[in-house]
């Protein structure tokens, strides 16, 4: 029984350590967003302030343009997300279940876009979308970020199609349903968890994207969440209190889809990284 | 029943339009996800090389004629690409290094049953929900003497000669980057690792401490090998990623202090970004294609060698 105490100790331990070094600075987050003004260089390095305020939370609502990136941000996001969940069931489902021709060249298609540096068809893109009138606009980017999410959102799909046997809808289209009403009705129904991770992904992916919305979007207007974040951060570098709150409210949606797929996280990840 | 259904079918052709129907049914299903990639990856793709041979700036409407290699010419003379290169280096092995052994290390501490094991994991895989841009923001704060932590306790602990800031000093500005990049990638390595841990046959271990075989002994002969593909595979694969992963540099040091922190791929971004020279960003991003080419073409094979091990 002893001997057994000190290994036990230890891996309590190196748990602990573990969650601390996760959790500080998104700790370090929430308390300078509810520190006054006044104290937040007296305490500087204080774990919790004397005195807490929501104001920084009240001005970054009133006062700046931050609703705005966040409104747009959850369309941007939203929009993406259903999306490419609608394309990666249609595309995952055809890999999961046909044998065609030319399989084997779109999954190696979807492979190689997974390879290369996105950040190459910035400027591309830029040119593209420029005279379509689609720069500085929302649908730019749901366009762009669909594409970007499609090839990962499908393999996961795949995955979860593989999971379901294809005795189901075999028995279904014998009864004389046509594939796509036994695709619909019987099958969708059954990767509910599935879509719903697969949702879950792409509004968390789409709403962390940086590189292209600062490309393509100039202007508060159509700026979503990192650009509206960033712009305040180089222009007005002395306001921490509001930047840590609008911070802390950026993190609030990425975090409610973090705790609603979590369970399928492993699943997920793996399908992403090892099979595709 | 199928069977016979199946069977049954060649006695009475079907007709021609009915034929068409079903062999074009998986490419309707995975026409609009091909139409977006293609549209939005592969055209831009091309099109992105073609750039890389044109003179391309966006704030000069005379340009956009063909110059051939110049751009490649001017690259071989810039040793901002060249330090960049040589930080790119750095910047992956450090991460990744770093990223895989705390991750294989959770892994590991997750994949023996305790009180409270799903609280845990959802707190230490949280940081992997935290956008990029904001790890990068919130790091870059932490790193600041003015409102973080950090520069203090360094200060007393002897590591710094005053509070000043890390990403500032160009000796150790990379750090601050790698820190932020490993605190966000440790759940990826730790989330993969303890899928593949729990796939491994328990009764293995059983057997083996039967047989008085230690922990050390445990680890190095059942779990090593049976991580092994996962771990070849995931390394690999994230090595590409990270090292075009600009987010976290773009957002906490813009590649400064004096292009300290400048990999290959943010200086791709600022080429096209602040400068609007599109065909120069373009060159440095066919050459980086290039290099990850390779690179990948080892990933390839190893994944078939290992298929075929199976």
């Amino acid at each position: 029984m002893r001997s057994s105490l000190l290994p036990t100790v230890a891996h309590r331990l190196a748990i602990f350590a573990y969650i601390i070094f996760a959790l500080f600075p998104l700790f370090w987050l929430l308390k300078v967003s509810v520190t006054p003004n006044d104290l937040l260089y007296s305490e500087g390095v204080r774990l919790w302030p004397s005195q807490t305020t929501f104001e920084h939370y009240a001005d970054v609502l009133r006062h700046s343009a931050f609703p705005t990136f966040f409104k747009n941000s959850v369309i941007v996001s939203g929009s993406t997300a259903i999306v490419v969940t609608i394309c990666a069931s249609l595309s995952g489902y055809a890999l999961s279940r046909f044998s065609f021709r030319t399989k084997y060249w779109i999954i190696a298609l979807m492979l190689l876009t997974q390879m290369f540096p996105l950040v190459m068809l910035v400027a591309p893109i830029f040119k593209i979308l420029s005279p379509l009138g689609l720069t500085n606009s929302l649908t730019g980017l749901v366009i762009v970020y669909s594409a970007f999410n499609v090839p990962f959102a499908t393999f996961l799909m795949q995955s979860f199609f593989d999971g379901i046997p294809k005795d189901l809808e075999e028995a279904a289209m014998i009864d004389g349903a046509t594939r796509f009403v036994a695709f619909r009705q019987i099958i969708l129904p059954l990767t509910l968890p599935g879509i719903a991770a697969t949702l879950g992904f792409v509004f968390t992916a789409a709403w962390s994207e940086l590189l292209f919305a600062l490309m393509l979007i100039n202007g508060n207007d159509a700026a979503t969440f990192p650009v509206g974040l960033l712009t305040f951060v180089s222009k007005f570098s002395v306001d921490f209190g509001q930047m840590m709150a609008a911070g802390i409210l950026a993190l609030i949606p990425a975090g409610f889809f973090f705790l609603l797929i979590q369970r399928y996280l492993v699943q997920g990840l793996t399908a992403g990284a090892v099979k595709g | 029943m199928s069977v016979a259904a199946t069977r049954g079918a060649p006695y009475h052709r079907k007709p021609w339009l009915k034929r068409m129907a079903d062999s074009s049914e998986p490419y309707l299903y995975s026409a609009p996800a091909l139409i977006l990639i293609v549209v939005v990856m592969l055209v831009p793709l091309v099109l992105g090389i073609s750039y890389a041979f044109r003179d391309i700036q966006l704030l000069n409407p005379f340009s956009g004629g063909y110059i051939g290699l110049e751009h490649f010419r001017a690259l071989g003379q810039d040793d901002a690409f060249y330090r960049a290169l040589k930080n790119t280096l750095w910047w992956t092995g450090a991460s990744v290094l770093l990223q895989f052994v705390f991750g294989l290390i959770l892994a590991l501490l997750l994949d023996r049953p305790f009180w409270g094991r799903g609280v845990v994991q959802a707190l230490v895989f949280l940081p992997w929900a935290v956008p990029s841009f904001l790890a990068g923001l919130n790091w870059a704060w932490l790193f600041n003497p003015v409102i973080g932590p950090l520069p203090h306790w360094f200060f007393a602990l002897g590591l710094m000669d005053e509070p000043g800031n890390l990403l500032s000093d160009p000796r150790y500005a990379m750090w601050g980057p790698i820190i932020a990049n490993v605190w966000w990638g440790i759940p990826f390595f730790a989330i993969t690792l303890l899928a593949a841990l729990q796939a491994i046959p328990r009764d293995l271990y059983e057997a083996a401490s039967i047989d008085g075989a230690n922990w050390f002994q445990r680890f190095s002969s059942i779990t090593l090998p049976f991580l092994a593909p996962t771990i070849a595979i995931t390394v690999l694969l994230r090595t590409v990623w990270i090292s075009n992963f600009a987010d976290l540099i773009v957002v906490m040091t813009g590649g400064g202090p004096a292009d300290r922190t400048q990999i290959v791929a943010s200086y791709i971004f600022t080429q096209a970004f602040k400068r609007l020279d599109f065909g120069y960003a373009s060159a440095i991003a066919l050459v980086l294609l290039g290099l990850l080419m390779i690179y990948s073409m080892l990933i390839i094979l190893l994944r078939q060698s290992l298929i075929n091990k199976d």
